[in-house]
Formats: C-alpha cells, sequence, structure tokens
C-alpha cells in the first residue's frame, strides 16, 4: 500500500552511535528525512502545472510545509549553509558545526518528532537507484568536508535555486495566478534534475495504490524520468508558441 | 416511521436497500460520483459525478402489499448538466465534474436545484409532464400548421394523458463570478438568495439575477505571494438569512453577519482550537485543513471535518469544540506516506442526521463511520458489494492498529486507499443514507421489524 516511499537512509558509520543513543530508530537521519520531505514538498509543487488548474488549496498547503521546513532549517542553521558559497575558513567551520548540531538536533528533535517521521523508517525501498546514491554522497559531504567547493547543496543542486527558494514559491504562485508561459518556463528550467528520481517512486506508487485520477501525479505515469522532463519542457514550448499566436490574433 | 428519534436512544441496524452503478472493473472516470444530496423531503435523491451529469432517483410510494420494501429510489430523471470547457485566456480546462448539488425548497409541482462545477452555477428545473393538449385549431397531430382558410369549425383543445415524462431545463446560469475554483454553494433561508464560496472569495446570488453578484467575503491577498490561507467550505445558518460560515485551510471557522458590513471581512465569531503541542509536525497544518463544514439542523451546532477527526462546536463557544470524534487515527502515523500520496489532500465531507443525534462521515477502503452523540458510541461499516443482498445487515468492521489482528478484522497496511468515501448523504427525517463509492451509490436503511 504504502509503496516506496523516500530515499534510503544512511546508516553507514551510524551504526555505533546508534547504539549509544538508545530508541532513536528513526531520528538519525533527520534531517534528510526533512531534506527528502522538502525535496519532495518542491516537485509536488511544480507538478502543478497540469492542463486543468492546480487545486489551490493543495498549492497552499503544500507551500506552507516547505515554509515551515525552511524556517526550522534556517533556526536550526542548515538553511545558513545552503545560501552562502562556500569558501574558505569559515565555511569549513560552518559545515562542522552543522554536522555537530544535526546530532544534537537528533536527540533534541527525538521527544518531539517521532510520531510524525515513524514512517520514515518503515516506508524503504531498495530500488532507489541514483537517488539513494544521492543521499549517500549528501551524507558523505556533511560529515567529511573536505571539499570547500562543492557543499551538500550544490552536489545536489548545481544551479543553487534552493538559494532562491522562497522565490520559487512566489514564482510558483504568480504562475497560478496567471498562467503566463514565461514564468512556468522560468519554474522548470530551475529545477533540479534531481528532483526527478522521486519519478520513479511516484510511477511506482501510482501503479500499486492503484489511484484512481490524481491530478497532481497525472504527468508521471510515463515511466522515463528524462522522457517525461523534456517532455514537459516541449510542451510548455508549444504552450507558448499557441498562446503567442493566440494573442497576437 | 422515525426510528431513532426522540429521546429513547435504540441501537440502529443498517442494512443494505440498493446499489446504483456498474460492477465493472475498471470504473470510468465520468462516472465517478462527485456529490449526493437528499432534497427537504427526502422523496428526491441526486447525484453529480465526474462527467458533469446528474442523476436524481425518486423514492417510490410505500405499497401496503410489501411493507417491508421501504419505498425504493428509481432513476427519475438524468441529464447533463455541465459541459467541459476551456479557457482560452489561461489555456485551461475547466473540469465538467459537479462539485455540489443543493435542492431548492419546493414551492410548485416542479423541483428546483443548483449544480455547480468549479466555475458556473445553474438552476435546474426538474418537471413532470404527463398530460399533452391535443386538438389544436391551428396545426394537426403531427405539428403542421394547417390551412386557415380550410378549417371550418371550432374546437378547445384538450389535455390527454400520456407516458410521463420527467424534463430537466436549465432555468438560470450563473456565470463569469469566479477567478477561482467553487467548492460551495448554499441556498439562504430566504430561499431568494444563494452563495457561491471559491478558495478565496465567496458571491452572493439573487436566484433572479444571473449577470451580477456580491461579492461578500474576499481573502485574496494584495501580493500573491502572501497567501497561506484559502476559504475550504461555506455555508448559510439555516435559519437566520444574515448569517453564514465559512472554513479555512488552517482549521479555523469564521462566522460572519451580512448585516454589518457590504463585505464581511470582519467575522463576528472565529472558531480555532488551540494546537496541541505534543502533537506538532510538518503535516499539523495539512491535517487541521477543513474539508467540510455543516449547520446542524437546530441552527444551533456547526460541524467541522478536518483530516483525521469530525468535530463539532456550539455556536457559543469559539474557542475549541464541544466534541470531538476520531475518524481514523490510525492513519497519524502515517500521514508521511498519505501525503506522498496524495492522500492527505482528500476532501471527506461530514452530514447530520434529521434529528442532529448522530454524524456520518467517510474514510478509506469503502468504509464510513457514524457516530451516536448522546450514548457516544460509533460503528464502522462498509460500502461493497460483498454485503449487498436485499435487506442484509452491515456488519459492523474494525481496523486492528498493531499486533495481533482478529478474524474479522483488517490491518491499516491492507486498507484500501482508492476506495474513498467522500461523499454521503442523510435523509431529512429517516434513517436513510446514500454513501456514494467512486462510482456506486449504496442505499442502507435501518432494519424494520
Amino acid at each position: 500500500m504504502f509503496v516506496r516511499g523516500l530515499k534510503r537512509k544512511c546508516f553507514d558509520g551510524e551504526e555505533d552511535i546508534e547504539g549509544t543513543l538508545a530508541g532513536i530508530k528513526a531520528i538519525p537521519s533527520y534531517n534528510l528525512q526533512r531534506q527528502s520531505l522538502l525535496d519532495m514538498s518542491l516537485v509536488k509543487l511544480q507538478l502543478c502545472h497540469m492542463l486543468v488548474e492546480p487545486n489551490l488549496c493543495r498549492s497552499v498547503l503544500i507551500a506552507n510545509t516547505v515554509r515551515q521546513i525552511q524556517e526550522e532549517m534556517t533556526q536550526d542553521g542548515t538553511w545558513q549553509m545552503i545560501n552562502t558559497q562556500s569558501t574558505g575558513q569559515a565555511s569549513l567551520d560552518r559545515l562542522v558545526s552543522t554536522d555537530i548540531l544535526c546530532r544534537s538536533s537528533r536527540e533534541q528533535a527525538e521527544g518531539k518528532h517521532v510520531p510524525g517521521y515513524g514512517t520514515f523508517s518503515k516506508d524503504f525501498e531498495s530500488d532507489q537507484g541514483q537517488g539513494s546514491s544521492e543521499t549517500m554522497s549528501t551524507t558523505s559531504s556533511v560529515q567529511a568536508p573536505r571539499n570547500l567547493q562543492s557543499n551538500m547543496w550544490e552536489m545536489e543542486n548545481p544551479q543553487e535555486n534552493k538559494g532562491n527558494f522562497q522565490k520559487s514559491l512566489d514564482q510558483i504562485f504568480e504562475t497560478l495566478e496567471n498562467k503566463s508561459p514565461n514564468s512556468v518556463e522560468d519554474l522548470f528550467s530551475e529545477v533540479d534534475n534531481s528532483y526527478y528520481d522521486l519519478d520513479t517512486m511516484l510511477t511506482g506508487m501510482m501503479s500499486n495504490t492503484k489511484m484512481g485520477h490524481c491530478d497532481g501525479l497525472e504527468t508521471f505515469s510515463s515511466p522515463a524520468n528524462t522522457a517525461s522532463n523534456s517532455n514537459c519542457k516541449s510542451d510548455l514550448n508549444e504552450l507558448d508558441h499557441i498562446v503567442e499566436i493566440l494573442v497576437e490574433s | 416511521l422515525l426510528a431513532g428519534f426522540g429521546s429513547v436512544m435504540q441501537d440502529v441496524l443498517w442494512c443494505f436497500s440498493q446499489v446504483k452503478g456498474t460492477i465493472d472493473i475498471g470504473v470510468t472516470e465520468a462516472d465517478i460520483i462527485s456529490t449526493v444530496e437528499f432534497n427537504h423531503t427526502g422523496e428526491l435523491l441526486a447525484t453529480g459525478d465526474k462527467g458533469g451529469r446528474v442523476v436524481i432517483f425518486q423514492r417510490e410510494q410505500e405499497s401496503k402489499n410489501q411493507p417491508h420494501r421501504r419505498g425504493e429510489y428509481n432513476v427519475y430523471s438524468t441529464f447533463q448538466s455541465h459541459e467541459p470547457e476551456f479557457d482560452y485566456l489561461k489555456s485551461l480546462e475547466i473540469e465538467e465534474k459537479i462539485n455540489k448539488i443543493r435542492w431548492l425548497p419546493q414551492q410548485n409541482a416542479a423541483y428546483f436545484l443548483l449544480s455547480t462545477n468549479d466555475k458556473t452555477v445553474k438552476l435546474w428545473k426538474v418537471s413532470e409532464r404527463d398530460k399533452r393538449p391535443e386538438g389544436y385549431n391551428l396545426k394537426d397531430e403531427d405539428g403542421r400548421l394547417r390551412d386557415p382558410s380550410m378549417i371550418t369549425m371550432l374546437r378547445v383543445p384538450v389535455l390527454r394523458p400520456m407516458d410521463l415524462m420527467v424534463e430537466a431545463t436549465p432555468r438560470r446560469v450563473f456565470a463569469n463570478a469566479h477567478t477561482y475554483h467553487i467548492n460551495s454553494i448554499s441556498v439562504n433561508s430566504d430561499y431568494e438568495t444563494y452563495m457561491s464560496a471559491d478558495d478565496l472569495r465567496i458571491n452572493l446570488w439573487n436566484f433572479e439575477i444571473t449577470n451580477q453578484s456580491f461579492n461578500i467575503v474576499d481573502i485574496k491577498p494584495a501580493n500573491m505571494e502572501e497567501l497561506t490561507e484559502v476559504i475550504t467550505a461555506a455555508e448559510f445558518h439555516p435559519h437566520h438569512c444574515n448569517t453564514f460560515v465559512y472554513s479555512s485551510s488552517k482549521g479555523t471557522i469564521r462566522l460572519c453577519d451580512m448585516r454589518t458590513a457590504a463585505l464581511c471581512d470582519r467575522h463576528a465569531k472565529f472558531f480555532e482550537e488551540p494546537e496541541d503541542p505534543s502533537n506538532r509536525s510538518f503535516f499539523s497544518e495539512i491535517i487541521s485543513s477543513i474539508s467540510d463544514v455543516k449547520f446542524s439542523h437546530s441552527g444551533r451546532y456547526i460541524m467541522t471535518r478536518d483530516y483525521l477527526t469530525v468535530k463539532v462546536w456550539d455556536l457559543n463557544m469559539e474557542n475549541r469544540p464541544i466534541e470531538t470524534y476520531q475518524v481514523h487515527d490510525y492513519l497519524r502515523s502515517k500521514l508521511c506516506s498519505l501525503y506522498e500520496n496524495d492522500c492527505i489532500f482528500d476532501k471527506f465531507e461530514c452530514v447530520w442526521n434529521g434529528s442532529d443525534s448522530v454524524i456520518m462521515t467517510g474514510s478509506y477502503n469503502n468504509f464510513f463511520r457514524m457516530f451516536d452523540r448522546n450514548t457516544k458510541r460509533d460503528v464502522t461499516l462498509e460500502a461493497s458489494r460483498e454485503n449487498s443482498k436485499p435487506r442484509a445487515i452491515l456488519k459492523p468492521r474494525k481496523v486492528c492498529v498493531g499486533g495481533k489482528r482478529r478474524k474479522d478484522e483488517i490491518s491499516v497496511d491492507s486498507l484500501d486507499f482508492s476506495k474513498k468515501i467522500l461523499h454521503t448523504a442523510w435523509h431529512p427525517s429517516e434513517n436513510i443514507i446514500a454513501v456514494a463509492a467512486t462510482n456506486n451509490l449504496y442505499i442502507f436503511q435501518d432494519k424494520v421489524n
């Protein structure tokens, strides 16, 4: 019923630590879980550009969730890392301190977040493929900040749209408001391809839960990640073209 | 026979009565029922579907010969209410799906109902014709005009009986007043006006005037980037024509009085339950979003449905509901998966029974739940073809949360989340309920001894 959910949690090198932090089975990768939730939410928001007008209530709720995650990340310092370029010693310190924060915030988070994240540990699929390797690389970059030039956010997202995260949200709402082809295109152009790794997950989920009509996920019925991505873009170009013709006439 | 009414609360046994719709394994999307509503007497039951059609069932007269068949519902009229449209300016399709149907109280022989899709509300007149005039002077029986010079005598046309014909005609079309998707319509108790609510605005209409409506609520921010809350449902008070409520995606309800201002921007009452900090998660707001709000028949209470609970509020107490019922709390630990597959955004409706003593709402796996407000007992029933023998008593169902599963229980992980009961209706005065399960409409009645 609950199909492949989320990226595989990385347990490598944490076995011993888990032993000492008793009873936090789900917690060790709280930041990763939160990151997964953020990724999922952003994908959901961008999936909204269907032929039928998106459900505004759903979009608002997802956007609010994204904001909440952003706020929490800002508060616990992980957001700082995203917004700044990594240069020199300062960033190294920041990476290290974030790493420590991750562990301690895990402990702190234990009390209040276990209920919400219990499912993360249960939904565990092996065929994450690219998705899991990405997670692995993310984790390793946090724990071993050797490479100053590429912090984990850059690796995941070369275009650094996370830094312009708020801008993305705004664009999404503007687009929802008046579907102007240009901004929709911009939106899609900023999407990191790694988001579409969730494709496999979503496709599998569609077939397994036998969902009848699901507006938000309809474009993901095709299995090929890149194919659907490029289809989206070519459709948009076509749409652009059509709108131009209509407006001019 | 008003079983369940009054001060003596007895256990009601629910029996299968009828099921409408096909048994096909592959469901045509157009056949998915999107709204169900009894009229004010319960004589008619209307359904709307994703294909824009309205089907009205009429209850048979009870026959003395067969008292145990308490009036079956049979098809009375079927018509295409809305067609798909295309908004050329936005390059978007406008779905023909019927979001809501609301009946007007009957004032003459004809029946009137409002049906709405995302953008347009229509007033339909459903009337019977069982006689037709015969014996015109100027035209013959086939309708061809006669040559007046050939007519030698005059006669008075007479009405002769004909086979009953039920015709539905659109009497009013209320269009172009909503930028966002209409989620609710509600007929005012003055029977002269009604309101339509979309995500950000609520408009007041007069039935007679289609080219104009009054905007009575507008929560659209000047800057759409600041949008964090939408209107999810709205309803007029059943008796006070100046009062209405609307619910929001943040789990709040506002009661407004139209006498205070033309634009009801400031609420008269604000209902919100303080958040439970121990239950806080990233999904807290989403599950607090109210999917339906309904006044009780008495007008003293409102009921709201959010993702996991149904709440009853006293209009005189704004700071918390007086009753909270758990619909499917076992889903609380599954919220992340439900967010992932979008089920967390499902909009369940809720209904009162005629005496406001029992409330009902749907769940997954074709389960629906009833809560008796007086005895505090609740029951889970299932709408399925397997329990479809005539007058078969529905067996209560139980979801097993953890540990050992008993024989008749179903485990949470076995629930079918594609089978959701979003729309139900309760007869205004009797224990007859209509439950929409995807493309099938189930009618259940209480057991008659």
